[in-house]
């Protein structure tokens, strides 16, 4: 394939840059919540393609026991879920980590039940959140695309062996028609090695994966897997650049837009981070000191990259799309505050939590955020959370 | 940016339409969107699609809530709601109905442009189905002037194939043609 620009929905490019990268294996349930990633994976294999085993299997927690077999045996791996297939799969996606087993994920981000929805929120990967995953978010279909090639290529490397989860927001990305650019075959070839698993399962060199622990070695294995977190940090860093070196596109851990010289920032995870820009542009021809932080990286927590951004700044207003039940807000904020906890220069923080379900935010709505929140900020009104549109 | 909204029933293709007008700007170098209103896809229903046409990067993730054209494929929904909300003066609203921009009340008094095209008859006798998706872009391509009829080619071939697609083709060059503007 040739080096294209493309009007087409973002589900469909990111099955074709599943695709491009060549993976061997693609293990999903085919029924709602599903998207047309795998619909359309479906038919390039179907039609010859692509070379590799789709397995439509009989529920979530099998496609996750599929996608462990098949990264075990050294196959390259992927599969998509949302929601309650996720919630479903949670079991193995567990044990997927733990084990060590490389493989993407794309997780179109949409609420859990109940009631019943299909819609866009960040419930079902904030149920996940600490099950030893790498999590990236993206804010637009060439996003998604890109963080295919970089997710296998991370994922996979030596020095890292942890699943990895592209996470795009249910409808917001995954039924959106825009702009995509497709890299040469040659690009991506050069960009992503063949996958070669270390101590791959095969009957000529017989090893023991997922065995029975004792708690004298419990604790050891669980230190492994953080570490092996932690670790993945630099070899994330080199794959976005190395990235950014052949196609033009860089990305990181945390990102910002008019930050350097603001005085308060929103804070963002996901497509919001671009409705953001549009409102933040807009503020600041009225004179507001106002900037963007994005966080792209979620797991592992790129604490350094985020108090760079976030340390000098008065206030930081973060809007969440998840809730945690009786706990101390949103997930990225409560993130947030323990990341500033104690710092010299440590902004006040103001959380929000919106666009639950598929709610549509706004330019208007980020925009009653941004200035709601700088005045609660400046009257040290920050305890908590404010559901944003909540009906009385 | 023009943004556009299209009201029609589930089943009618409003989605196709907002698809096939961002692919055509895209394919011309432009930035565009098109998405549904998001939900499950109940046939007969109400539905909605957007899209966003720009010359730069466009960077909203929300509904369109004030658009410059509003394309409206199925008569009856006028009954409903009102295809001109969140119009503003300059606006264009492209109507699928036998009657005369003269005779809608809908935009009576309001400061936007009105076009009308029977798309049902122009469906019904290029395509043997009252199915006006297609038919209705010939309208907006002359209404709006955003486009040209070969812009919209490409992508509509593609997505119908050269038998069904030249048919299509043939219903929009129709409205092109028989659209009343005022």
């Amino acid at each position: 394939m040739a080096r294209t620009r493309k009007g087409i929905e973002v589900s469909i490019a990111m099955a074709d840059a599943v695709a491009q990268a060549d993976v061997d294996v693609i293990a999903a349930y085919p029924i709602t919540p599903q998207t047309h990633i795998v619909e359309h994976l479906s038919e390039i294999v179907a039609e010859g393609h692509l070379d590799a085993e789709y397995v439509p299997v009989e529920s979530e927690h099998s496609a996750m026991s599929v996608c462990c077999g098949s990264s075990a045996v050294g196959a390259r791996t992927f599969t998509s879920t949302s929601s309650q297939g996720l919630a479903l799969m949670s079991e193995i996606f567990t044990i997927a980590a733990a084990m060590r087993l490389p493989m993407v994920m794309a997780l179109a981000n949409r609420s859990l039940s109940s009631p019943l929805s299909i819609w866009n929120d960040h419930s079902d990967v904030m149920s996940v959140r600490d099950a030893g995953w790498l999590h990236v978010f993206v804010e637009n279909g060439q996003e998604c695309y890109d963080n295919v090639f970089c997710g296998f290529r991370i994922s996979e490397d030596p020095e890292v062996m942890v699943p990895l989860a592209v996470n795009l927001d249910g409808f917001i990305l995954t039924h959106m028609i825009e702009p995509v650019i497709y890299e040469d075959d040659e690009t991506i070839k050069k960009y992503l090695p063949p996958f070669k698993m270390k101590n791959a399962l095969h009957p000529d060199n017989p090893v023991s994966m997922g065995c029975f622990g004792m708690p004298e070695i419990y604790t050891e294995t669980q230190m492994s897997r953080e570490q092996g977190v932690q670790n993945s940090y630099p070899t994330i860093v080199k794959a976005w650049k190395e990235w950014g070196d052949l196609t033009g596109r860089y990305y990181h851990p945390v990102e910002t837009y008019k930050a350097d010289d603001a005085e308060y920032c929103i804070v963002t995870m996901g497509s919001y981070g671009e409705t953001a820009m549009e409102v933040v542009d807009t503020l600041r021809k009225e004179g507001e000191k106002v900037g963007v932080v994005k966080i792209r990286l979620w797991r592992p927590f790129p604490f350094e990259d985020f108090r760079r951004a976030a340390l000098g700044k008065k206030s930081l207003i973060v809007i969440d799309r998840a809730i945690s039940f009786g706990g101390p807000g949103g997930p990225v904020a409560s993130e947030l505050r323990s990341a500033l906890y104690g710092r010299q220069g440590a902004p006040v923080i103001v959380n929000y939590i919106a666009g639950l379900a598929g709610r549509d935010v706004s330019r208007n709505d980020f925009r009653n955020i941004i200035l709601e929140g700088k005045a609660k900020a400046a009257k040290g009104d920050t305890d908590g959370f404010t559901l944003y549109g909540l009906r009385g | 940016m023009l943004e556009i909204r299209f009201h029609g029933r589930g089943g009618q293709g409003a989605v196709t339409s907002a698809e096939l007008i961002a692919i055509a700007a895209i394919n011309k170098g432009n930035f565009a969107q098109a998405f549904p209103s998001f939900g499950p896809e109940r046939r007969g229903a109400p539905v909605v699609a957007f899209c966003r046409v720009d010359s730069q990067k466009i960077n909203i993730r929300a509904k369109v809530y004030s658009p410059n054209v509003v394309i409206v494929l199925d008569p009856g929904l006028l009954e409903l709601l009102d295809p001109t909300e969140g119009m503003s003066e300059g606006g264009i609203l492209i109507l699928n109905t036998k009657k005369q921009p003269q005779e809608i009340a809908i935009a009576a008094g309001k400061p936007i442009k009105l076009a009308t095209v029977d798309a049902n008859k122009i469906a019904i006798e290029e395509l043997g189905r009252p199915i006006v998706n297609t038919t209705m872009l010939g309208g907006f391509v002359r209404a709006t002037g955003l486009l040209g009829i070969e812009d919209i080619k490409e992508p509509l071939l593609e997505r119908f194939g050269k038998k069904l697609g030249e048919r299509n083709l043939k219903a929009m060059e129709r409205a092109f043609n028989e659209v009343s503007i005022v």
